[in-house]
């Protein structure tokens, strides 16, 4: 016996409230309405994506309801879930922090702005805290307009150290 | 100089209301579709499509009209038929297709109007990349709009035609901007890319005929039905039709996205005014990543390359994505390539061998020279490993499922081939030679 993809007891507790649960039924039905009927599987991505926008992130719970509605398997959402990096799994920090340090960023300070967060934040790239996650990120398309970071998922780019403490002051 | 004579898919960027669909009216905006509803047939739009050579702007160059064209006829496969457009921008050193959306995405959905009624199909997915909440937003609102004003729905533009158009958002992996791996993430999967053939065109998203092509291609369809496919066809070059949009990064004045014209060369785009403006003042050129970061580096005695298509062929490179990333004099050309090694070694899906292994390896072996660790006989290890995924050159050797795995192995031994000198620097001096600062001109955080 392997382990089990999500925990049983954490089961117990209500996920959503009423209110939650009318919001979620009704973006997945939505987003049924995009494929075809026999297709219902395919909205994995997007209803994820809806799950994490109410939660915050995917709890084993939630994908529980995920793959009722879309006629898989728990293991599916788990598959998917765990193959995207925007999808979480385990709780996150309140703030996910993600800074490019892909090459064209590089070449415009994203080593030094990433340090100048570490030191700033007094955390490390990679460790997930209760309020920040500070992450190394690839390539965000803002290339010509580097070094740039998101803030979960606001995108911010020409950063100077300026800029980087206006929006760490508002981190609270 | 060739000075770009007039402005194509930047035209109406940054004009009052362009992203709403009143502005984009003002504009002209959906006259073309119109006038291809009324006029045209399916069959003389692909061939417009045709004589105006576009060719794909999402890495392969490859002609749009003749991929459109392997669509099976609906006597011989009677399927639904989808379009999908990859919006999935993530090559490193590009950002262009972001900007058509912000910026003018109706003219994006005006092009899936023209090209969803030139393959019959009824539906389109925009597979947009997960990390563009900003760009996303625009874009759905403007299908929102196209939906309300009656461009979409149940009758495309008032003609018996239903077509329903889709934004489906990714979730952070690079794969699924290969076509195939794009399909099966719109299946609800994850992005392991298929086996080729059977091609999309004609065993596509669940099972069925499916074009996939890239927002900047599809966004030049209502400009060939305005001006016309000779028209398009001329402005470019022998066999590249149209202008292009590029993203100019690194050791430049001036980094930013810019049109150009096939014409221009590689050194105009870096030192004119209009565009990079040169590098700072006493810095030269060291290497130009010259079609995203996937495509093999270029020397700076390799600038006089025209941004065409064609012309990175006698060099072994590529026009690619249109990332051109300018590496200057006081950077570390083994740093850089670690970069670029480290990406698709965090990228690689893991579903071949020689990709899931080899990437990997060659990032820790680069790191190694890097910090001064290495031995001669780690380059030696490091071509092996690059030439056992992907030889080079030419390019389209490969021996994995998708391009991913040339992607990773044909920068690496064209940065050694180039480079190999600074490689061996590292080796023999047990370090790095720009120490602490490898990061060139402007490689200091401010
Ligand atoms: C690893 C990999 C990543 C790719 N990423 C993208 C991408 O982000 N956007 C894109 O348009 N094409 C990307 N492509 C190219 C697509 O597979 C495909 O060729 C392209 O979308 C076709 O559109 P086009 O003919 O209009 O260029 C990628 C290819 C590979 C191998
Ligand atoms: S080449 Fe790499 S990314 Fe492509 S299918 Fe194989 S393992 Fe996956
Ligand atoms: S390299 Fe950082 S945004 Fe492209």
């Amino acid at each position: 016996m392997g382990e089990p993809f999500y925990d049983p007891a954490a089961m117990s507790e209500p996920l959503f409230t009423a209110e939650e649960q009318q919001r979620f039924d009704a973006g997945i039905a939505e987003l049924l309405t995009h494929y075809p009927t026999d297709r219902k599987s395919a909205a994995m991505l997007p209803a994820l994506r809806h799950l994490q926008s109410i939660k915050g992130w995917c709890p084993p719970e939630g994908m529980k309801q995920v793959a009722e509605k879309l006629e898989t398997t728990v293991a599916h959402c788990y598959e998917v879930a765990t193959f995207y990096v925007m999808f979480h799994t385990e709780k996150p920090g309140k703030y996910v922090i993600d800074v490019c340090t892909n090459l064209s960023c590089s070449l415009r300070g994203a080593e030094g702005l990433l340090g100048y967060l570490e030191q700033k934040l007094n955390t490390h790239a990679g460790t997930n805290g209760e309020k920040v996650f500070l992450r190394e990120t690839e390539c965000l398309a803002s290339c010509g307009t580097a070094p740039c970071l998101q803030i979960n998922e606001d995108h911010h780019e020409n950063l100077t150290r300026e800029k980087v403490d206006r929006l760490l002051e508002k981190l609270t | 100089m060739s000075v770009l004579t007039e402005k194509v898919m930047t035209r109406d960027w940054g004009k009052p209301g362009q992203p709403t669909l009143k502005g984009y009216k003002e504009r002209g905006g959906y006259q073309q579709l119109k006038r291809v509803l009324d006029t045209l047939q399916p069959a003389q739009v692909t061939d417009e499509v045709k004589k105006s050579n576009l060719r794909g702007r999402g890495g392969a160059g490859f002609p749009t009209g003749l991929k459109w064209s392997f669509v099976p006829p609906l006597e011989k496969n009677n399927k639904p038929r989808y379009l999908a457009i990859n919006a999935d921008e993530s090559e490193p050193g590009t950002a262009k297709d972001r900007y058509i959306l912000e910026l003018d995405p109706h003219l994006l959905l005006e092009g899936i109007a023209i090209a969803c009624y030139a393959l019959g199909a009824h539906a389109c997915y925009i597979y947009s990349r997960g990390e563009f909440k900003f760009p996303s937003s625009v874009l759905d609102a403007a299908i929102a709009e196209a939906y309300a004003d009656g461009v979409f729905g149940k009758k495309l533009m008032g003609k018996d035609f239903e077509l329903n158009v889709y934004q489906v958002r990714g979730a952070g992996a690079y794969i699924c901007g290969e076509e195939t791996a794009l399909l099966e993430s719109l299946e609800g999967k994850k992005g392991w890319p298929r086996l080729k053939p059977p091609f999309p065109a004609v065993v596509g998203l669940f099972g069925c005929p499916t074009v996939v092509n890239n927002v900047e291609t599809i966004a030049s369809l209502p400009r060939i039905f305005e001006k016309g496919a000779d028209w398009f066809s001329k402005l470019g070059a022998a066999k590249s039709g149209g202008t292009r949009l590029v993203t100019l990064s690194g050791s430049v004045l001036k980094p930013g996205t810019y049109e150009v014209s096939m014409d221009t060369s590689m050194r105009e785009l870096i030192f004119d005014k209009e565009y990079g403006g040169g590098l700072p003042e006493g810095r030269s050129v060291k290497a130009v990543i010259p079609g995203g970061s996937s495509a093999p580096v270029l020397t700076a005695d390799e600038l006089e390359v025209k941004l065409e298509f064609d012309a990175f062929k006698p060099l072994h490179s590529m026009a690619g994505s249109g990332g051109v990333i300018v590496i200057d004099d006081a950077t570390c050309i083994v740093r850089s390539i670690w970069r670029v090694a480290r990406f698709y070694a965090e990228e690689s899906c893991g579903q071949c061998t020689p990709c899931r292994e080899g990437q990997p390896w060659m990032a820790r072996l680069i790191r190694k020279i890097e910090e001064g660790r290495g031995e001669l006989a780690d380059l030696d290890t490091l071509m092996n490993v690059a030439q056992a995924i992907a030889p080079w050159p030419p390019i389209g050797l490969g021996n994995t499922i998708c391009a991913l795995g040339d992607a990773g192995a044909l920068p690496v031994q064209s940065f050694v081939q180039k480079f190999r000198k600074e490689f061996e620097d590292h080796i023999t001096r047990k370090g790095c030679p720009y120490g602490d600062k490898p990061w060139g001109a402007y490689g200091e955080f401010k």
